[in-house]
């Protein structure tokens, strides 16, 4: 590991201001950035500890429960409040990771961790996120867990995280302080495609700092779901769901997909399908067509375009059994 | 590089202080030294074991302020706050901890390389509560990874300790 310089800023100004170089990076929970530093994949000539910032507290109002940007993972799992509201996000969590990482991964380093694409994490190897222009190995290369939607010729890395999924469907926004303002966007705007630039992820500026994730109480979460496969591990293919039915009709639905995308999904192909039609099997089946229909598969990842198609099918038929009691 | 307030920017080799197992320890660190090597390297506590320096087989398990955590995964300068507790910090004198007693009694390790970070592991988790079934106990044992496949033993010691409680 290259030697870096190391900061622990009192307020958030001060965490801001230290973030002035694209040389610089925040550090939290560790578990992204230290594997990145050890495997020299980022390379930073400072690292500004964000331990205490008074951001690790989950605030419920009557409209959004407001989750502080260093709130552990294993904290917003176990939240009543996230529990009863928006379980999709406390479920993906349990199938996030492992109890220790969980431990120490905070909330906006859950949404910012890097893709476990492994040309990317491996140095030796050219990869267009970690020297632009230099080309993308995946490609032409190993790609059974790469992206089947949102790629580009010049990355199919896929997004990671399993909370950020489930934060799609719920409409969830983050809080950004920047250098001069603060501005609040949703979720599923905060991650870029990779399209020509891969290298940009997010369309966080520099020094941007998340400091919480606000997710609405809305009916809608109540009873959500996340389905994934497999359970442990890194998803292949995941489904975060939310919907209200009434009278075996659904009145209105959000979806999430993971483990397929480069970036968390939000599939409002599925959900227009979904939307009004009653609860049937066929009507499933053509939403997991729709959710699926632009998707660009490589030598190694055809597998997914049918796991994700049966792993949605599998989550609506499991939510309507619990609608229809059946 | 310039820093405003009163925030301190440390760079090269400092002087800094951890408590672990209850005692406090001055040690000189970089910035750049995981929790881990400093509890191996600079203070000699080798009983936290590095297994794969990945955060994937949880050997380097320490428990910070009572939680369970992987210490190859976070920098010893991060943790002059925090009280540390290692391995060897769970016996008092002779008396092992119960944990402990239990894994020799149900005979839970074979080489006994990822032992240390199996029982810290097991501390934690029977403070976070989840082990009202040994299915529960193997979800939130996952962190840690066998090689030998003692699996079935790790979780009847927990189990055994729970149970005794």
């Amino acid at each position: 590991m290259k030697p870096f310089a190391y900061i622990r800023p009192r307020e958030v100004e001060g965490a801001v201001s230290a973030a002035q170089s694209n040389r610089s990076s925040f550090i939290a929970g560790g578990t992204g950035v230290v594997d990145l530093l050890q495997t020299t994949t980022e390379k930073h000539e400072l690292l500004i500890d964000l331990n205490s910032l008074s951001l690790n507290s989950i605030e419920v109002t009557p409209n959004s429960i407001i989750i502080g940007a260093l709130v552990r993972n294993s904290e917003i799992m176990a939240h009543a409040a996230i529990q009863e509201h928006c379980s999709a996000i406390s479920e993906a969590l349990s199938y996030s990771a492992t109890p220790q990482i969980r431990n120490m991964a905070t909330a906006s380093g859950n949404l910012l961790q890097r893709t476990r694409c492994t040309y990317f994490r491996n140095p030796e190897f050219d990869c267009n996120k970690r020297v632009p222009g230099s080309g993308c190995p995946a490609i032409d290369g190993y790609n059974r867990e790469h992206a089947i939607l949102g790629g580009s010729s010049a990355c199919i890395a896929v997004h990671p995280s399993d909370m950020a999924v489930a934060m799609v469907a719920l409409d969830a926004k983050v809080h950004i302080q920047g250098v001069n303002s603060n501005r609040t966007i949703p979720v599923a705007e905060l991650h870029c495609l990779p399209e020509d630039t891969p290298e940009r992820e997010t369309v966080l500026e520099l020094g941007d700092l998340i400091t919480a994730i606000e997710i609405p109480i809305s009916p809608l979460g109540k009873g959500s779901r996340y389905f994934k496969m497999p359970m442990a591990g890194f998803s292949l293919a995941s489904v975060a769901l939310s919907w209200n039915v009434e009278n075996n009709t659904i009145k209105d639905v959000r979806i999430g997909l993971g483990g397929v995308a480069t970036k968390p999904w939000r599939s409002h192909a599925a959900e227009a399908v979904l939307r009004g039609a009653y609860l049937e099997e066929t009507t499933f089946n053509s939403a997991a067509a729709a959710a699926v229909q632009n998707a660009v598969i490589q030598q190694y990842n055809s597998f997914k375009v049918e796991l994700m198609q049966r792993t949605l099918v599998f989550a609506l038929k499991t939510m309507a059994e619990s609608e229809t009691g059946g | 590089m310039q820093i405003q307030g009163k925030d301190t920017l440390i760079q090269g080799v400092t002087e800094i202080s951890l408590t672990v197992n209850g005692t406090r320890h001055n040690l000189q660190v970089e910035p750049r030294v995981t929790l881990l090597d400093a509890l191996r390297e600079v203070l000699g506590l080798t009983g936290t074991k590095k297994g794969c320096a990945h955060a994937q087989c949880g050997a380097c398990t320490v428990l910070v302020n009572g939680q369970r955590i992987l210490s190859c995964m976070t920098f010893a300068m991060m943790h002059i706050e925090d009280e540390i507790t290692t391995i060897e910090g769970l016996a008092r004198g002779d008396e092992l901890h119960p944990l402990q007693q239990a894994f020799i009694e149900c005979d839970a390790f074979q080489c006994g390389y990822c032992t240390p970070g199996q029982i810290v592991s097991g501390v934690g988790l029977m403070a976070e509560g989840h082990t009202n079934s040994e299915l529960e106990i193997q979800l939130f044992m996952s962190g840690n990874t066998c090689r030998c496949g003692a699996y079935p033993h790790i979780v009847q010691a927990i189990n055994k300790v729970v149970k005794e409680r």
